[in-house]
This record gives C-alpha cells, sequence and structure tokens, in this order.
C-alpha cells in the first residue's frame, strides 16, 4: 500500500519551512527586501526630493517594484536550491525517490518559491507606505485582484526560476544570471508604465517579450487607477508565460531526474 | 513472486554511441543478497538507475515487487530504497532530521518515525552523532547513516550501490554484518560491487557484468567450480634445493621460494592429497604443510572477461 501523495508533497513544503526558518530569515530579508526598498527609497524619493523627478513618479514605481520583487525573489526561490541539490550536492536524490511522481516534486518547488514571492511582495507594501513621500492610495488597491496578480507573479517568477535552474548546465549559470536578471527587470515595464513608453516604440516591442512586463501592468491595474495594459492582454500575457516557461522548467526537471 | 525480475533491459544515453546495458535479464527471489559484479562503467549504476526508477530503460521491462519500474514507478519507489554510492544527505538537516523527513515523505506518522529513528540510531552505533551535521561525519559513518535512512520506511527491497568502497577494512566488516542482518529480517538486497571478496562473502548469488551483458550468474561457489584450470594443491616443503623434480608424474608442476624458508610446490587442483604427501615422503622431503588454494572469484572474473580487471 503505498502512502498517499499529499503526504510527501506535504513533508516535503514542510522540509522547505523548516530550512527557511531556522537557516534562511536573514538571508530571505537581504535578497529579497533590501532591492526593493533601496529602489524605492532612491527612485521614489530622493529623485522626487532633489528635483530629478516628478513626487508622482511613484505612481509609477511601486507596481513596478513590487513585480521585480515578486518575480526575482521566486526566480532565485527556484532556481537557486535547484542548481546545487541536483546538480552540485544531489542533495535532492532522497526527495526524488519519495513515492510521488516526479513532476510533483518539481511543482513543490515552484509553490515554495511562489510563496516566498509572494511574502516578500506583501512585505514591501508597509516599506513602501513608509518611504514614498505619498505613502500608499489605500483606496485604489483591489484586494481580490492583488492577491490574484500577486499569486500569479510569483507563479511566473517561480517557472523562469525551474528552467534557470534546470535547463541551463551548472557551469553556464553565473553567465546566464547575470545575462537574463538584468533585461528582465529594467525592461519589463517595471519603471515606467508601459502606456508611457508610447514615446519609444522599440522598448515597448522589446517589454511585450519580457513576461515581467505583465507582472508589473497587472499589479499596476490591481493597486492604481492609473493607466495600464488592457486587461485581454495582461491575462494573455500571465497565463502563455506560466504555460510556456512552465512547460519548458517541467521538461527540464523531468530530464534531469530521470536520465 | 520474485523480489525483482529484469527482462532485456537496454539502455543508451541520450548522444551515447554504446548501449550502456546491452539486454539485461536476471531474477531475484524475495530474501536473497545479489550481488552485481563489475568493474567501473560497465553499467552496474545503470542497472540500479532503472530499477529504482531514477534511469528510464530505453527497452525491455523490469519489476520490482511485482510492479513495473517504467508505469507505476510512485508505488515502486514506495516498496525499495537506494543506498548510493556518494551520499545524497539532505544537507540544509542534521542526522536525526535526515531521518524524519525522510520517513514522513514516505507517510510514516510523527510517533512511528520518531520511534524508528531513536531504534536505527542505536542499531547503526549513531546515537552520538544524532545532532550532528551531515557534512562532519566521516565516511563510515556517513554509510551507515545512508542505510539508516534507507530502512526509515521499511522498505522490502535494498539497492546498495558499491557499499564499502572507501571503508577502512573494520567498517567494512560491519558493514556487511549489518547487510546480512538485513536480510535475516527478510529484506531482498542488491548489492553492487566491483569488490570480489566483498561479492564472495555477501551474495547468495553472483552476476557479472561485463560491456552491458550479464556474462556469468550463480552462486559464489559455482562460478569458482565452473573455471578451469584454477585453484591448486599446495605443499610447502623444507628444502634448500627446488624439489619440482620429484612431482613430475603430477603434469602442471609450480615451485616458488616459500615465506619463512624451504620450496612451495602447486600441484593441479584435482591431485589426491594422499598421493602429494607420500610422493613427498618416499623422496625424503621434509613437509611442512598441505593446503588446497581455492580458486577465487578473481580467477573467475579473469577467466570470463579476460585480463581487463582493474
Amino acid at each position: 500500500m503505498s502512502p498517499h501523495p499529499w503526504l510527501a508533497f506535504l513533508a516535503l513544503c514542510r522540509r522547505d519551512l523548516h530550512v527557511f526558518l531556522r537557516v534562511e530569515p536573514l538571508d530571505f530579508i537581504a535578497q529579497a527586501l533590501l532591492s526593493p526598498v533601496f529602489m524605492l527609497l532612491v527612485f521614489g524619493r530622493i529623485l522626487p526630493a532633489v528635483g530629478a523627478a516628478d513626487a508622482s513618479y511613484a505612481d509609477d514605481l511601486l507596481p513596478g517594484v513590487l513585480a521585480i520583487t515578486l518575480v526575482l525573489t521566486a526566480l532565485q526561490g527556484a532556481a537557486t536550491p535547484l542548481i546545487s541539490e541536483l546538480a552540485v550536492t544531489r542533495d535532492l536524490d532522497d526527495r526524488l525517490l519519495s513515492p510521488i511522481p516526479v513532476w510533483s516534486v518539481a511543482v513543490q518547488k515552484l509553490f515554495v518559491a511562489s510563496v516566498r514571492g509572494s511574502v516578500a511582495a506583501i512585505a514591501v507594501l508597509p516599506a513602501a507606505a513608509l518611504i514614498l513621500p505619498g505613502g500608499i492610495e489605500a483606496a485604489a488597491i483591489a484586494p481580490a485582484e492583488l492577491v490574484m496578480v500577486t499569486a500569479c507573479g510569483a507563479l511566473i517568477g517561480a517557472v523562469l526560476g525551474l528552467v534557470m535552474g534546470t535547463v541551463v548546465p551548472a557551469h553556464r549559470i553565473t553567465l546566464v544570471f547575470a545575462t537574463v536578471l538584468t533585461p528582465l527587470m529594467f525592461s519589463g515595464a517595471t519603471f515606467v508604465s508601459y502606456s508611457a513608453l508610447d514615446a519609444i516604440p522599440w522598448f515597448q516591442a522589446v517589454a511585450l517579450a519580457n513576461p515581467v512586463t505583465y507582472v508589473s501592468e497587472a499589479v499596476r491595474a490591481a493597486t492604481t487607477n492609473g493607466p495600464h495594459l488592457g486587461t485581454g492582454y495582461i491575462l494573455l500575457g500571465l497565463s502563455a508565460s506560466i504555460a510556456i516557461f512552465g512547460a519548458w522548467g517541467l521538461h527540464g526537471f523531468h530530464r534531469r531526474a530521470v536520465g | 513472486m520474485n523480489a525483482i525480475t529484469v527482462d532485456e533491459v537496454r539502455k543508451r544515453y541520450r548522444g551515447g554511441t554504446r548501449d550502456a546495458l546491452a539486454g539485461v535479464s536476471f531474477d531475484v527471489p524475495r530474501g536473497e543478497i545479489f550481488g552485481l559484479l563489475g568493474t567501473n562503467g560497465v553499467g552496474k549504476t545503470t542497472l540500479i538507475g532503472v530499477l529504482t526508477t531514477r534511469v528510464r530503460a530505453t527497452a525491455g521491462r523490469a519489476w520490482v515487487d511485482g510492479l513495473d519500474v517504467t508505469r507505476e514507478p510512485v508505488r515502486v519507489k514506495s516498496r525499495i530504497a537506494n543506498v548510493p554510492q556518494r551520499p545524497t544527505f539532505d544537507r540544509a538537516l542534521n542526522v536525526t532530521e535526515n531521518l524524519l523527513y525522510h520517513a514522513a515523505y514516505f507517510g510514516v506518522g510523527r510517533s512511528e518515525r520518531r520511534r524508528l529513528a531513536g531504534e536505527v540510531l542505536e542499531r547503526f552505533g549513531l546515537r552520538e552523532h544524532a545532532s550532528a551535521a551531515v557534512d562532519t561525519l566521516s565516511g563510515g559513518l556517513a554509510q551507515r547513516l545512508q542505510l539508516a535512512r534507507a530502512l526509515m520506511h521499511r522498505p522490502s527491497i535494498l539497492f546498495v550501490d558499491e557499499p564499502s568502497s572507501g571503508l577502512d577494512a573494520q567498517s567494512r566488516l560491519l558493514l556487511w554484518e549489518q547487510l546480512e542482518g538485513l536480510r535475516a529480517d527478510g529484506v531482498t538486497l542488491l548489492v553492487t560491487t566491483h569488490d570480489l571478496t566483498e561479492a564472495d562473502r555477501l551474495c547468495d548469488r553472483v552476476a557479472i557484468l561485463h560491456d552491458g551483458r550479464i556474462v556469468a550468474l550463480d552462486t559464489a561457489a559455482a562460478l569458482r567450480a565452473a573455471a578451469p584450470g584454477r585453484g591448486a594443491m599446495e605443499l610447502v616443503i623444507d628444502t634448500a634445493v627446488d624439489p619440482a623434480p620429484h612431482f613430475g608424474i603430477f603434469g602442471d608442476v609450480r615451485t616458488s621460494r616459500a615465506a619463512g624458508g624451504g620450496w612451495a610446490v602447486q600441484l593441479p587442483a584435482d591431485v589426491d592429497a594422499a598421493a602429494a604427501v607420500s610422493t613427498a615422503t618416499v623422496a625424503g622431503l621434509q613437509l611442512r604443510a598441505l593446503r588446497r588454494i581455492e580458486t577465487s572469484l578473481e580467477d573467475v572474473f579473469l577467466h570470463i572477461t579476460g585480463p581487463k580487471l582493474a
């Protein structure tokens, strides 16, 4: 009689939570929160204060910073352990032999990475309220949409991390991190909204190819009254990104886990 | 029902130019220690990979505990445990946590896994290392922890890849005793090794794997008996002069200086001991020792695979 697969899935999640609480809280804060807090401080507070940006810039900035936090935290939460546990230390081998399908070990990694991304983004909100000159416009936030957008954005980061952690050979990962993360961060309608990019069509075209754009615009739609990409396009971009990178990452994981 | 059935399993890795397994078939009955003997790179670890669901066979089928490894990998995984050559501990967890979480993945309840962890820590002499970081364990302790972890979900079939490579003599003996203890508990073991002494001592039956094929499969004793021209009757004689001429009637005679002085005379294995002794007596030679030298599994191996054994 095989144990129920959910027992193994939950035990794998409990293991990750246990390791997180014991050894990683400070790492997590440093990795996930330091960068967004500084972005909010420099771009949202200092630049307007010295006259280098308009005070209303914060409205454009916050959704982008939330999107970056969601995507990058989840991406690193999935990619970093996979790179070491799958390729270098083989720590994952024991978990791959637990009585659940191989793909569900990958899904568990995606779940945990998505939770990390979501927690980081939620933690940015109070920081933003303190740092930004106008605080957060609570009335403009649509809670149900924000929850959905947070989950989707974190999942996009997690599937991107699954691709990087399984498709990229371990010795190329530093190069890939360097060449992928920066364009993801800066071309994803993060520091300027997509509609504001009307003036620069080529950069707008680049942004359309970046999954982060749909997360940024989705957060914009859920947290501001300002202009954003049409809801249909946002949904299409989010679901296509999850489907494409999710399938690619799961395929890569399976190839690595089963020879 | 056999514990393991392997039927014409082939494996060629992506981009590979030759088969890692080139049609392997064998059965392992329940409660046996089955040895898979071969040099490095002949396909032993690949075969374990197939049976533990981590490597997909290119052709052929394999059943573990009656379950097809390709079609029912999850159920197969719930009945087996694997002790790989290189420890695969969860380095973020300490010794006891490695045991507890492993059992939790297999659905073992909280109090039961605590009890089992205490039991295996005791059984494998790991009690004083219960809270140690797994990275700090010596090779022998790490191997014991691997075994202990494998037993946390009470598998009926255990795969052990090169169990004693890198262990000192004492740890090796202890490990062998523990593996034999598992057989006594009814666990079926498939052990790979390139160590002939280990195969001889531990395994009920031995398969010799060579270039992805099984080239011999039997008990160690039967394999030895089948190897021609090996083994010998040896006499040690206290004499200063090579005594070879006195033993000419026995055919193939080899002599060499014996340790501690005198000469060692090796006669064919089928020579009658009484005839050998009487020949020495008639020649007036002082006989110090008489012994039968068994064919070693190494001889069998060399006989079958050619002189390529590392």
